[in-house]
């Protein structure tokens, strides 16, 4: 919370969210419809928001038409809570929703926001997760004109996609997407996920959790509705793969701080120039930092 | 012998049109656009058969519609008016009719399309391979081993070096460029084969061997083609029979041989007198 800037909360002040009423009902009205075509980009009336386009406005949009005086919420930049765009825009929903319970544990958040990752901790499916994209259309670099790239959507015509993971292969032996990797939503539309890493896209299969894509630049809305089929594209002789942390020796990486072996890992340079592999998801790391040192203490 | 396509009055009006437009147009007008409305009648009642295996050839000079029927035939542009049947295994598909999805399948499957310029057959960005993979791709096929060897099989069948698909056909001469589209159309085993201007602008030698090439895949495939030309030695060498356009009308048609050794039309006369 700013300790010096108030909000002013007489009668002509902001409402509950920042957003007035309607354009809540609005964004809404566009959850539903992306809800009930899985995949599809609705597009919606994106509003100015008091930051620049491409800082999670679409995600904050989404946030402040869904949040409610019950909720928690969790907001993850890069997989951390702590980083930069992630206080700015929890201390932003601190500021205009009185009263909403915020949380850094992935458990006790009943709403989650966030950019680049999906929680390591699975998802419940009283759980709601929004995630922020930048390009919502996984047909723009091989399609320009946009009303094509419509038609396509709506023949699912997604040859050309395929073409680009052809070319990857001839060329360098594997699909070298390392994020915003193409996804077929329910059999039909190609999504893409967001700059969400390859480890995280087969936590979109089958979620429990419902998770919606918000792309507030280019004004789309889109969904991956609970327990709903999310499969990558790729060959049937070339299966999708996520990121391997094996090293030369080919055992798994640990994190260096927790020790876990089933997340994904960022690579640091320590001060003596060496590689060092933590934890991407800071929530997963602490989590687990905490238990061992509760079993350390009872032992 | 069965008939593969039928086309029955295949109208094309670029344009608003005027109640006006055919009277005042065709080849007794001595032109194409329309007096009262400048509208361009670019084809207009153009109807012919083809059948299984066949090579039918159409003839008539830049402007006359024969690049237009086998664009409207391969949805790449909508006719004003008119109708296509295609028949493929014992099914009947009402080109024109059916929705944009099916027609799409259609072209992917059943068609292939070889233009005059190969910028607009191939994408440049992809590798010769991936032009043929992409076409695969488009008609279900996913497996990348039998891709790949599918891809290779059709270069080495239209004589690009195996060695060179996975570079750019940027970096291609334009004889390899068109056979490298060839492979890319035939990649389906399509029953049905448009060929626009294919030789056009490419040295003789290389000329004669992609025809040698075309009548070699009409041979062993019994592909079934329309082979749009302005050159008279490419309709006698690969077309039975012929179709001579102008001012988008049909002014004359039959079997190849008698077309050229024994025009009926005037202006098939001057064609044929202009090429000897």
């Amino acid at each position: 919370m700013m300790p010096h800037y108030e909000l002013p909360r007489d009668e002509a002040g902001y409402s509950f969210g920042f957003l007035d009423e309607y354009a809540k009902k609005e964004v809404r009205r566009a959850i539903l419809k992306a809800v009930s075509i899985p995949g599809y980009q609705t597009p919606y009336a994106s509003r100015e928001m008091p930051m620049g386009r491409g800082f999670g406005t679409g995600g904050l949009q989404l946030t402040l038409a869904l949040i409610g005086h019950n909720d928690t919420l969790k907001v993850i930049d890069q997989g951390s809570d702590d980083s930069v765009n992630a206080v700015n825009l929890r201390q932003f929903v601190q500021l205009t929703c009185p009263g909403v319970a915020l949380t850094e544990r992935t458990e006790d958040a009943t709403l989650i926001q966030s950019r680049h990752r999906i929680p390591e901790q699975p998802l419940r499916a009283d759980q709601l997760l929004v995630l922020q994209v930048p390009y919502p259309d996984p047909l723009v670099v091989v399609e320009p004109s946009e009303a094509k790239r419509k038609i396509m959507h709506g023949e699912a015509d997604y040859a050309r996609l395929l073409v680009k993971l052809y070319e990857d292969i001839v060329k360098f032996d594997e699909i070298t997407i390392s994020h915003r990797y193409p996804t077929r939503i329910n059999g039909h539309y190609v999504i893409d996920p967001s700059p969400i890493p390859r480890w995280d896209v087969p936590r979109l299969h089958r979620s429990p959790a419902l998770i919606l894509l918000g792309a507030g630049r280019e004004k789309k809305i889109y969904a991956v509705p609970p327990y709903t089929d999310a499969v990558p594209l790729a060959f049937e002789d070339q299966p999708f793969r996520v990121e391997d942390f094996r090293d030369a020796a080919g055992s798994r990486r640990a994190c260096a701080r927790c020790g876990a072996t089933d997340s994904f890992l960022d690579e640091f340079i320590d001060s003596a120039g060496g590689k060092v592999y933590q934890c991407s998801d800071s929530a997963y790391c602490n989590g687990r930092l905490a238990r061992q040192a509760k079993a350390e203490a009872l032992a | 012998m069965s008939k593969i396509l039928e086309v029955r009055g295949l109208t094309r009006i670029h344009g608003r049109g005027c109640p006006l437009c055919i009277e005042a147009t065709g080849p007794e007008s001595d032109t194409n656009i329309c007096p009262h409305c400048a509208s361009v009648v670019a084809a207009h009642d153009v109807s012919f058969d083809l059948y299984r295996g066949e090579i039918l050839g159409i003839i008539g000079e830049s402007g006359s519609g024969k690049s237009t029927v086998v664009k409207t035939l391969y949805f790449d542009d909508a006719p004003t008016a008119g109708e296509a049947i295609f028949f493929d295994d014992g099914q009947q598909f009402n080109l024109f009719a059916l929705n944009a999805a099916r027609q799409r399948w259609l072209r992917n499957h059943r068609f292939g399309m070889v233009y005059q310029n190969p910028h607009l057959g191939l994408n440049f960005n992809v590798s010769a391979g991936g032009n043929i993979a992409e076409r695969l791709l488009m008609s279900d096929v996913s497996h990348y081993g039998a891709i790949r060897a599918r891809a290779r099989e059709l270069l080495a069948r239209t004589e690009v070096l195996a060695a060179r698909m996975d570079e750019s056909p940027r970096k291609f001469s334009g004889g390899m460029q068109q056979r490298v589209q060839i492979a890319k159309a035939l990649a389906t085993r399509p029953p049905l084969l448009f060929l626009d201007e294919v030789t056009s602008g490419l040295d003789l030698s290389v000329q004669a061997a992609i025809l040698d090439l075309i009548l070699e895949i009409q041979h062993e495939l019994g592909t079934a083609m329309i082979v749009v030309t302005h050159d008279l030695g490419v309709v006698r060498l690969l077309a039975g029979r012929t179709l001579v356009m102008k001012y988008g009308r049909v002014i004359e048609s039959g079997l190849t041989d008698q077309i050229l050794e024994d025009p009926q039309h005037a202006y098939s006369q001057r064609l044929v007198a202009a090429a000897l």
